[in-house]
């Protein structure tokens, strides 16, 4: 077992970026991130890795920096929040459609106006469909877990895919807690060396990055990057089953908490997944049946695994820490079409009742009573009472 | 070895950028390329800015470039060359790469002066070994012919069109050679594919020195200066004549000119055959012609003064 330690989420992701030792890490400072790469820097600066650093003069200059690097050859890792990751937005879709496995923690804060620099989804979320993999993580713990995973799924040689660690913004990136790290030896063979697929710098077999594809060929393109992105489930099963066996922590494409015997369910993700358990703990003391789920795996998004999961309950609360103005939260739409799947063929199978809650947006905190409104008012769903609206914020002043 | 610059030794070199491409013809861009390619004595990885160059040269499964080549977006040319020599120096210092290889990072005005500006500057400022190669056609072109900040005073484009309230662009255009030797990189420089030996040697003096190097070259677009498709050498050359396009590096912060004109001719020369300055020899329009001239005098006479300074 490695060493137990008391520290933050950005420090526990640091470590995990050390012990993967990447041939480059391009960087740029924004709250709440900043931390993991001063902390990264320094580990360059005392000979802990062999990494180059680029110290990019903005956020889209880094990705560009990491595309470059990472079609070069060789592992590459960088790290953003909010803001930062909306100035990549345009990278970012040139960084997976070129099948470059950049690592990159995203420590998830809101986006302006107005300008917040606390957590919330909606960088994460706005980055929904840029064709990266992304991890969510409850806790620091995860944080690092999903990070060390991050390196062997992203760089699978079926896939080749960037992906996004995601975890809450202060709520966990600045919080101390209790983690436990693995060697730096076992993370070294976890992982194992970079493997290079076509890189740039063969310079016997000089490539082209990055041509024109018109009307001929560019959907054939894209429907490849989907075909792709359905290689990645398996990919992520496989690496949690090898992280299992090294850690003995248990990861899935999701978490179900207490879901199995459910009637009532709260689908919520990242560090408000641990207030809720609580809650569903109080409320199975009761002797109500609720019960949780995780999302782990957001993209792809694991659309039959979810609704296989939450199809017999009777009713379901989605938690949005993100919002779509004059939409459902992006999240509810992810379960809404999950679940119209298996139960909205006309074959007369009862469907869970879902309603949809915005909650915690700039940093708002998420308190266990707001949880015990939701479990509440699914309670009385579940029993029969109306939907009175479908969405609704919760922990907002009027 | 080097290839000695002579025309005969320099024609037997296999050409790096190949035919094929998509270039328009009488396009100065590719002839700019192919000289600083031949001028290019060791391997060399490119990056490319979206641009005409990027879009003519690797289309699909057709490339134009027998060397390592890579095209991301339209603002990070110097960015995206920065990451692949950042990876370049790792794999070096564990010995999985050969010595000397070289950078080169192309892209059009509007992808350097304009918004990849940034992105070049702060690849200047981190002094990653790698040249920048700005082929300056004074206007966005593959767009359709739109103003940016090296567009020259009075030119007509479709967003500065020359009409009956206003005649064209109105403001000068910025002095990104200067600029960019303000940064205090090891080299910067100008120059025309008219003058190719001139441009050569200042490619294989750039080659030669560690860290972020400049060089802006003119490359006439005969679609956006609404001029003769044979015309390219011919203008690049009554540029530099006219002292429009001064021929100079900045080594070290010494100002040299490279090759001052016999004859200083008058702008209008440079500017008579090409239909984008065709309503400034209109009546009414002298006062405009007049301040362009007045423009480059001033400019001729600062950069003779900094030669002189040295």
């Amino acid at each position: 077992m490695g060493k137990i330690a008391a520290v933050t989420g950005n420090e526990a992701v640091a470590n995990a970026l050390r012990q993967a030792n990447p041939d480059v890490c391009s960087l740029y400072p924004i709250t709440p991130q900043t931390d993991i790469v001063q902390r990264f820097a320094s580990y360059v600066s005392n000979g802990q890795v062999d990494t180059e650093l680029i110290n990019a003069e903005s956020e889209h200059s880094s990705m560009s920096a990491a595309i470059g690097a990472s079609a070069a050859g060789g592992r590459v890792v960088t790290a953003t929040s909010s803001q930062g990751l909306a100035l990549m937005w345009e990278m970012l879709h040139i960084a997976s459609a070129t099948n470059l496995p950049i690592i990159m923690p995203l420590v998830n804060r809101a986006l302006s106006a107005p300008l917040n620099i606390h957590g919330d989804h909606s960088d994460g979320m706005g980055a929904r469909d840029t064709g990266w993999i992304q991890l969510w993580s409850e806790n620091a713990q995860e944080a690092y877990d999903n990070t060390v995973q991050a390196f062997r799924i992203g760089e699978h040689k079926d896939l080749r895919l960037p992906v996004m660690v995601c975890m809450d913004g202060f709520i966990i990136s600045h919080s101390i807690e209790r983690i436990e790290y693995l060697e730096d030896k076992q993370v070294k063979d976890f992982i194992g060396e970079f493997v290079n697929v076509n890189p740039l710098l063969d310079l016997e077999h000089p490539k082209s990055y990055g041509p024109l594809i018109l009307t001929d060929l560019y959907m054939e393109f894209k429907r490849l990057q989907h075909e792709i992105m359905g290689r990645v489930k398996k990919v992520v099963l496989d690496v949690a089953e090898d992280f299992y066996k090294l850690s003995g922590r248990r990861y899935g494409l999701f978490e179900s908490y207490r879901l199995e015997d459910a009637e009532i369910g709260m689908v919520v993700m990242n560090s408000a997944a641990g207030t809720s358990k609580d809650v569903v703990d109080a409320f199975r003391d009761k002797g109500i049946k609720a019960g949780l789920l995780k999302p782990r795996l957001f993209r792809p998004f694991p659309y039959t695994e979810i609704a296989d999961a939450l199809k017999h309950l009777k009713a379901v609360c989605v938690m949005d820490r993100a919002d779509s103005y004059g939409g459902y939260g992006p999240m509810f739409m992810e379960i809404s079409s999950a679940l119209y799947q298996v139960t909205g063929n006309g074959s007369g199978v009862a469907k869970p009742k879902l309603i949809n809650k915005i909650y915690g947006l700039g940093g708002r905190d998420y308190m266990p009573e707001q949880a015990e409104q939701v479990f509440t008012e699914l309670d009385a769903i579940a029993k029969g009472a109306p939907v009175k609206l479908v969405k609704d914020y919760i922990g907002v002043r009027e | 070895m080097a290839t000695e610059l002579k025309l005969k030794e320099l024609s037997k070199k296999p050409d790096i950028f190949c035919h094929g491409h998509r270039m328009c013809s009488g396009c100065g861009a590719p002839t700019v390329v192919k000289m600083v390619l031949l001028a290019t004595e060791y391997p060399v990885v490119i990056s490319n800015a979206t641009g005409c160059l990027e879009v003519s040269s690797c289309i699909q499964d057709l490339t134009a470039w027998k060397t390592p080549w890579i095209h991301s977006a339209f603002e990070n040319a110097a960015a995206t060359i920065a990451g692949v020599e950042t990876m370049y120096k790792s794999l070096l210092k564990r010995g999985k790469m050969p010595e000397n290889v070289k950078f080169i990072a192309f892209g059009g005005d509007g992808g350097t002066y304009d918004i990849g500006f940034q992105s070049l500057s702060g690849a200047m400022e981190r002094w990653h070994d790698m040249l920048y190669i700005c082929y300056d056609n004074g206007a966005y072109m593959n767009t359709g012919i739109q103003r940016s900040s090296a567009t020259p005073l009075g030119a007509d484009t479709t967003t500065s069109p020359a009409g009956s309230a206003i005649p064209g662009k109105l403001q000068p255009r910025k002095d990104l050679t200067k600029i960019m030797a303000a940064h205090g990189i090891p080299y910067a420089a100008q120059a025309s594919p008219s003058h190719w030996m001139d441009l050569m040697k200042k490619v294989r003096k750039a080659h030669e020195i560690k860290g972020p190097k400049f060089m802006n070259i003119i490359a006439p677009c005969n679609r956006g200066w609404r001029s003769q498709t044979d015309d390219s050498i011919l203008l690049s050359r009554l540029a530099v004549e006219t002292c429009y396009w001064p021929l100079y590096e900045v080594e070290d912060g010494k100002l040299k000119i490279t090759s001052k004109p016999k004859e200083k001719k008058p702008v209008a020369e440079f500017m008579k055959p090409q239909g984008r300055f065709k309503h400034l020899f209109a009546p009414g329009n002298e006062a405009l012609l007049e301040r362009v001239q007045q423009e480059i005098d001033k400019n001729w006479e600062r950069l003779l003064k900094e030669d002189a300074a040295e």
